[in-house]
């Protein structure tokens, strides 16, 4: 299997605000030397706290952050000095709050032409707007409304189909479901699961929730506190986890009645 | 009966938003809402506590204690919000005042309702804190709401609830904001305190599992109406309304999926 998105002990810092006068701000270690390579078409599930570096990981990933040391590698190049709209083309992203992540000025059409433009995609836009549009199961009468007059889980497809749009072979997904009702969680999750499987697209899961994970993700990595607690087959962490706060992400998930 | 929720109609102009709908709730008694955006879980919680918008235009009769709570005024309201009825609201980052000292806030319903002074609801609010589980209770109360991590908000929106010890505590989504792993320890603490103080509870939220662990009856809402009500073991083994049933099914999808990997029959 060839590795399509890598990262070489990458490392992110960030210095806290000031406490008090004539003090020294301390530094929060975001992210320690975090060694992570993704294969072309798996799908891979990052699970972790608020805190544990999850995003951060993902922002630097996308190359919307740069790293204090370390770096990235996309097609076992470094990111640095690559052909930036090539990248963006091939690497797109689908934020947690779609509310927040859609510009409320833009008719659906007009975001998903956004990156079709600034990303000088080749092709046809139109053709295109109705074929993401197509692909995320919605009607292509929606594509003259405006995010606000969307439900929560439309808006989300439209997130997918704006991230779709310009082709992508990775789309990182932060916590894409988090914000959703569980019954339109549970259309979302099949959504993800059958475009991947159909464009062959890699996918990058990141989420607090493990029961998420266990719907799409053959392989899991476990965060805590920056660095990576657990790796390994979704399967086998799950059912042999070693590290401790693995452990317990797995008892916190809620359970139904009649299965615990 | 504690609470008694008769007809309750609530309308927003011409749209009718909750739509006769009757509930019962006896003390000590644990009801769950459940029902997706917009179905109006969250409005009737509201209106039983008396915090819906002026516009809203309810019917319908709400007893609590065998007191009609419609009728009340504002100022008789407040007499029995916080004091006999307790609430916990979804985003402890908007529920709490953010200019204000959180042991502050706690204090404030004990000298409302039982009239202690500063200094004497200051010390309950240290040891309300720590009720709930919070380290160094003396640094937090201190804290502004800002300065301190989601659960630790929860915590503190639930030790406001509790100050007065009331009948009845409503929490409206009060994990959904959380962490997997800090939603947990809150239910549970939430679990072990409404257990203590013998209050009962409505718990509304969307998730199945949450609700199902957290109470013995509930109520399925959908467009306004209750559609189901029935104990949790009865809904599992017999639920009779479509959506009841998805809810049921989308819920033991993603709980099989899970057992799937932890048991590890997937391989």
């Amino acid at each position: 299997m060839t590795v399509i998105l890598e990262a070489v002990k990458l490392s992110r810092s960030f210095r806290l605000p000031r406490t008090g006068f004539g003090k020294e701000r301390a530094m929060r270690l975001a992210l320690v030397d975090v060694d992570l390579q993704v294969n072309q078409g798996a799908r891979l599930g990052i699970v972790g706290e608020s805190g544990s570096g999850k995003t951060t990981l993902a922002r630097l990933l996308l190359g919307l952050d740069t790293p204090t040391a370390g770096f990235v590698k996309f097609r076992n190049e470094p990111l640095v000095g690559q052909d930036m709209y090539q990248f963006r083309r091939d690497v797109q992203v689908v934020f947690q709050d779609p509310r927040s992540s859609l510009n409320p000025r833009m008719s659906v059409e007009n975001i998903i032409r956004e990156p079709l433009e600034c990303l000088n995609v080749p092709g046809d836009q139109t053709a295109r707007i109705d074929e993401v549009l197509t692909a995320v199961g919605l009607s292509l009468d929606l594509r003259h409304r405006f995010a606000h007059e969307l439900s929560g889980g439309q808006r989300q497809r439209v997130a997918i189909a704006r991230a779709l749009a310009p082709h992508p072979k990775v789309l990182i997904a932060d916590e894409p479901v988090s914000a959703l009702d569980v019954l339109v969680r549970d259309e979302i999750l099949g959504l993800l699961a059958g475009l991947t499987d159909n464009l062959g697209l890699t996918l990058i899961l990141i989420s607090h929730d493990l029961s998420v994970i266990a719907r799409l993700c053959e392989d899991v990595v476990v965060m805590q506190n920056g660095v990576i607690a657990e790796r390994g087959k979704t399967a086998d962490v799950f059912q042999f986890p070693q590290h401790e706060f693995t452990k317990k992400l797995i008892a916190a998930v809620p359970r139904l009645p009649s299965n615990s | 009966m504690l609470l008694e929720v008769r007809n309750l109609t609530i309308r927003f102009g011409s749209t009718t938003v909750v739509d006769d709908v009757s509930f019962d709730v006896d003390a000590g008694e644990r009801l769950g809402i459940i029902g997706e955006s917009g179905s109006g879980k969250t409005l009737t919680s509201l209106a039983v506590i008396g915090l819906l918008p002026d516009v809203a235009n309810i019917s319908g009769s709400i007893k609590f204690n065998g007191q009609e709570l419609t009728d009340l005024k504002d100022r008789e309201l407040s007499s029995i919000r916080g004091k006999h009825i307790g609430m916990v609201f979804q985003e402890p980052l908007t529920a709490l005042n953010p200019l204000m000292r959180v042991g502050k806030q706690i204090a404030q319903p004990l000298r409302n309702h039982q009239g202690m002074s500063l200094k004497e609801g200051m010390k309950r609010a240290i040891a309300l804190c720590e009720r709930v589980g919070l380290p160094d209770p003396d640094r937090i109360v201190r804290s502004f709401p800002h300065q301190l991590s989601g659960g630790q908000r929860q915590r503190i929106g639930l030790a406001i609830a509790l100050a007065c010890s009331p009948a009845l505590l409503i929490a409206d989504e009060p994990t959904t904001a959380l962490d997997v792993t800090v939603q947990k320890e809150v239910l549970k603490l939430m679990n072990d305190l409404v257990s203590q103080e013998g209050s009962a509870l409505i718990f509304v939220s969307h998730d199945l599992p949450v609700v199902s662990s957290m109470t013995e009856r509930v109520a399925v809402m959908q467009h306004g109406n209750i559609v189901e009500l029935a104990s949790v073991d009865a809904l599992f083994a017999n639920a009779t309304n479509d959506y009841s049933k998805m809810l049921i099914r989308t819920a033991q999808l993603s709980d099989d999926s899970f057992a799937r990997f932890t048991t590890g029959s997937a391989q």
